[in-house]
């Protein structure tokens, strides 16, 4: 068994942490796994997107031509991304910053207002645990359980965090797709 | 024995403290710079020391003095950085001094961008700089292998007192995997009656390449091809992937060799009875691995980041018997496993039989 998922959005979103918080999660589970950010100039120019592949045996190529589940926090993102989805997989799409006209009906869309929902809660930088909420019940390796171990180990230098982070990841987990 | 979820290119920082690596000098240069800067944070920790050098000519004469003393020292750089150390490679080669040099690769030529790339086989694998050397090419593929390639190589550097590379890239230096920590296998004993530490009440010791007649020239060459021949009788390492019944080979080293392990596990899914060696070492080139198929596979494909540099060891290897054609991908591209399986059925006309 196998989750392949690309998280993309503007860098400051907290791409790389999502896509962290999932690794540590699948490492909690004793997991192969692979955390694989963008690397080099792109970096540098406003976007960021990362890869995660959890797996129950051996990773050999983590080259993702197509993800079985993708989060995308914003429209740039979408476009980018959407089709890089597998048929049947799933797709989260941050819905404050990414307005959508038509849609794959192919792969199951989860358009929740993220960023709208973390004004809500009063940190507006949570909208990619929101996200990861909602995309929870669609993997098949990790839960949540397992995500909240992995998120007492990520801030266990700032244990404040961790509440503000489970909070949001449970607002997801609630959200009901329209 | 601890796991832990590491970047690749840290990985190599670690196993280097953990192989007993007292000095690093380096320069910085993307995509490699996370080795130095794990290093900076954690090797003073360990009692060694690591600096900055002016550039890489100079970071690599540091290692050549350090090298001299007996001290495990390493440098790690990106491709054109690894060009500029080539000069002291030679030098270092030719008094055989053991170190080793890390090449996170970029795609070149000239500055060449920072995607993953092998295109710098050749200059890896057939000494490098001037004359006539050659050095130790380890290709790790995974995070694990980082790690203990990187201890290999130590080893290997004394045990044949020789410069040894560790050829690798940015995507897997970027790359966070589990890895187990092995505690390090005991260091063989190495003999280090040839250092400069002090002639005290001993010969004076001299460590350099300089061959004042012809004669004297000639003698020193037939030693090191001694030591060359010795290396590539023992030391050629590979690892095979559904060989066995193999009638199709896919031959690939590092990140690609990785990939075609799903393209074999695909092909195989299919009916097609394909198989995979994976040069370890690529110098010295693997060449006993294809004696058991050079009179019975059907062909051979080289998966290279390159316009085709391996694959002349391949031909080679099986005295061009079985043909030997080269799928690749350039510039930092990656090819993915399903677009290699379609090379492999296309090349060679196969028909898929579903099972």
């Amino acid at each position: 068994m196998m989750d392949k998922v690309i998280i993309a959005g503007f860098g400051g979103q907290g791409v790389m942490f999502l896509g962290k918080v999932m690794a540590y999660a699948g490492m909690g589970s004793d997991l192969e796994l692979c955390w694989i950010p963008s690397y080099g100039p792109e970096m540098r120019g406003g976007t960021a997107n990362c890869s995660v592949i959890l797996s129950d045996e051996e990773i050999y190529s983590h080259v993702i031509d197509y993800a079985d589940c993708a989060i995308v926090l914003n429209k740039p993102a979408y476009e980018k991304f959407s089709p890089r989805v597998k048929p049947g997989g799933v797709l989260v799409v941050n819905s404050s910053l990414a307005k959508l006209e038509s849609k794959r009906d192919d792969i199951t869309v989860i358009e929740i207002p993220a960023t709208d929902m973390a004004n809500e809660l009063g940190n507006p930088s949570i909208a990619n645990m929101i996200c990861l909420g909602a995309l929870i019940p669609h993997l098949k390796l990790i839960d949540f359980n397992k995500v909240e171990k992995a998120m007492t180990k990520l801030t266990a230098k700032r244990p404040q965090l961790m509440d503000v982070n489970l909070t949001a990841i449970n607002k997801g987990l609630e959200f009901k797709n329209q | 024995m601890e796991k832990v979820l590491m970047k690749g290119n840290e990985i190599i920082g670690e196993a280097a403290i953990r192989s007993g690596c007292k000095v690093f000098f380096g320069y910085p240069i993307t995509p490699s710079t996370e080795v130095v800067e794990y290093l900076s944070a954690h090797m003073p920790k360990h009692g060694g020391t690591v600096l900055q050098a002016e550039d890489e000519i100079g970071a690599i004469n540091m290692c050549y003095g350090a090298a001299c003393t007996g001290t495990r020292v390493m440098t790690a750089s990106s491709s054109p950085g690894v060009s500029l150390k080539q000069e002291g490679i030679s030098y270092s080669a030719a008094v055989g001094l053991p170190m080793v040099i890390v090449n996170v690769n970029r795609c070149g030529p000239g500055l060449g961008g920072l995607g993953p790339a092998q295109s710098d086989y050749f200059q890896s694998t057939r000494g490098g700089g001037h004359g006539d050397y050659r050095t130790i090419v380890l290709a790790p593929s995974k995070a694990q292998e980082l790690y203990d390639y990187t201890m290999m190589a130590f080893d290997l550097a004394d045990k044949y007192r020789n410069p040894v590379l560790l050829l690798t890239d940015g995507f897997l230096g970027q790359t966070m995997e589990p890895v187990v920590l092995k505690e390090r296998p005991e260091a063989p004993a190495v003999d280090r009656d040839w250092v400069v530490d002090g002639a005290r009440g001993r010969e004076k010791r001299v460590l350099a390449s300089y061959s004042l007649t012809n004669e004297i020239g000639e003698a020193n060459n037939l030693v090191w091809e001694a030591k060359y021949k010795d290396i590539q009788e023992k030391e050629q390492h590979w690892e095979e992937f559904y060989t066995e019944d193999a009638e199709y080979l896919l031959v690939s080293y590092g990140i690609t060799g990785r990939i075609c392990k799903s393209t074999v596990l695909n092909a195989r899914k299919k009916g097609i009875k394909l198989g995979l060696i994976r040069p370890i070492t690529l110098w010295p080139y693997p060449e006993k691995a294809f004696l058991p198929f050079k009179d019975k596979v059907k062909g051979i494909v080289t998966v290279e980041l390159n316009t085709g540099q391996m694959i002349e060891d391949v031909k080679l290897s099986v005295e061009c018997k079985v043909p030997v054609h080269l799928y690749r991908r350039q510039g930092g591209m990656l090819p993915t496993e399903h677009e290699i399986l379609d090379y492999v059925e296309n090349t060679f006309g196969i028909a898929a039989r579903e099972v």
